[in-house]
């Protein structure tokens, strides 16, 4: 097969991959504030979708709406609908502990547990009772912290706090911590932003494996490394969503104006 | 681009680039200009002029280039600043091989000089030029404009280089044929005719570059061909 049949074949794959979550006509409110309008957006499976765009743009609050963390904020209300699979994830119905086991978080400062390493990565698994024994906690912790890239660094000291990690390594552990429960959807708010080149290097390698298992959505202030780690990229800007594209489409040569002065660094 | 950088300094960069290849453009057509004048004329001073002038070309295309990868690294451009960045190396490399050709013209010069090239044929060579000088100064223009439109009518019209380039090298052949005397220097003009010829490719080859930098896509379609001289190796009539 010519190199041009190749892409082409790959780019029809890219176009057949099936969505993980579709939101439709997604609004946030803040109280009297509107953040989010109608914000139509579909996740792929096993697809690393990034959101960016300049801070307020909403971004973070479309990421939050789909594991329901904005019902934590008083006077936080979402319209429209986001599915996972099938499932209306607003619908009274949800449970949304399950939903959050489901589609789990990292956030933008690494927050592990004031326990062990051990503590940290199996606390999950045992509310969610997905563990019976030992052995099968050991065996998930061990999973988890492979899967985050940390099981080499760490292994022999899983009794020791978690907060005495450095920050890259606290980062991965709380990547641990989410991968842990086997949720389906990975959100990621700013991952790397506290994080040196070398730990979001490996942060990045780890969201890269990750793929195969997971679906995940990041939100990154950095262009390049939405354009590193993502196959699709959305475009917020003034709580609109501007333009969803091609990773490789979006940071060469984009459609919208306003995506081309965001990712270019120039006055929009 | 109708928005400046936040950094201004980037914009300065992009600034030098621009003049930089600006320069280089001048400076290129100016030596084919001047090294076709000299095969004409049989001025070995101004062919002098020319050879020695490809060393200013040659340095500023490496400073070009240097400095391209010195924003690149810095600045980490997207979208169409890293395609500018991009075409700008592109387009220095391809005034670059201009200058060169017009270099091996100019060296020529010698050879060919004393022999008496027929008029006939440096009328042609002349048109070749012009033809060619044309096309790269559209093509400068062009670039100066980022007329996608503009560069795209540039590369249709490259087919009239080919068809004269051809009618030339059949010329040249019949004269070759004539008389045996006439082998060493109309070799020569062959040689120079297809560096005049190669030029029109170069300023092809930059209004592709310019249309990718402006649009972000390949301009469409095969590039029109009227270069039969691959074909005419046994002229016979």
């Amino acid at each position: 097969m010519s190199e041009a049949a190749v892409e082409k074949a790959l780019d029809q794959k890219m176009n057949t991959v099936p969505l993980k979550m579709i939101g439709k006509d997604v609004s946030v409110y803040y109280g009297e504030k509107r953040a989010l309008f109608d914000v139509n957006l579909n996740i792929r499976e096993n697809t690393v979708t990034a959101l960016i765009g300049p801070s307020g743009c909403g971004k973070s609050t479309f990421l939050r709406t789909l594991n329901r963390m904005n019902d934590t904020i008083e006077n936080c209300r979402v319209t429209g609908r986001i599915t996972l699979d099938e499932d209306d994830i607003y619908d009274p119905s949800i449970d949304v502990v399950e939903l959050r086991a489901r589609v789990g978080m990292v956030f933008q400062k690494p927050n592990p547990f004031p326990k062990s390493i051990y503590e940290n990565v199996s606390y999950g698994p045992r509310i969610h009772g997905l563990a019976r024994t030992k052995a099968d906690f050991d065996e998930i912790v061990e999973t988890s912290l492979q899967k985050a890239g940390l099981w080499n660094e760490v292994k022999d000291r899983l009794q020791e706090p978690g907060t005495g990690l450095s920050g890259g390594q606290q980062q991965r552990l709380c990547i641990a911590r989410a991968v842990a429960v086997s949720p389906e959807v990975i959100l990621m708010d700013e991952p790397c932003s506290a994080l040196d080149p070398i730990a979001t290097a490996k942060v990045e390698e780890l969201i890269h494996e990750l793929r195969a298992n997971f679906t995940i959505v990041i939100v990154t202030h950095s262009m390049q490394q939405a354009a590193r780690v993502s196959q699709r990229t959305a475009m917020f800007h003034l709580g609109n969503l501007v333009e969803e594209n091609d990773t490789d489409k979006m940071f060469t040569n984009p459609d919208d104006q306003r995506t081309q002065d965001y990712i270019m660094g120039r006055f929009g | 681009m109708t928005h400046a950088h936040i950094t201004s300094a980037f914009d300065e960069e992009l600034k030098y680039l621009t003049r930089r290849i600006s320069e280089m453009g001048g400076l290129a057509e100016q030596m084919v200009a001047d090294s076709v004048r000299a095969l004409v004329n049989s001025d070995l001073a101004l062919a002098q002029k020319v050879i020695s002038d490809d060393a200013i070309l040659d340095d500023a295309e490496r400073q070009i280039g240097e400095k391209a990868i010195v924003t690149i690294a810095k600045r980490q451009p997207m979208a169409a600043d890293l395609r500018e960045i991009m075409g700008s190396i592109r387009i220095a490399a391809d005034l670059e091989r201009v200058g060169d050709l017009g270099k091996n013209t100019a060296k020529r010069v010698i050879a060919v000089a004393g022999s008496g090239i027929p008029r006939k044929l440096a009328r042609g060579l002349e048109h070749l030029a012009e033809l060619a000088l044309i096309q790269l100064k559209e093509v400068l223009d062009v670039y100066a404009s980022r007329s996608p439109e503009k560069a795209n009518s540039i590369r249709e019209r490259d087919e009239e280089i080919d068809a004269i380039y051809t009618s030339l090298f059949r010329e040249l052949l019949t004269y070759m044929m004539e008389d045996p005397r006439n082998i060493t220097p109309c070799t020569h003009l062959l040689f120079c005719a297809k560096n005049i010829e190669r030029i029109g490719d170069h300023a092809t080859n930059i209004a592709e570059t310019i249309y990718y930098m402006a649009t972000g896509a390949q301009p469409q379609g095969e590039r029109p061909k009227d270069d039969m001289t691959s074909t005419l190796g046994s002229v016979t009539d």
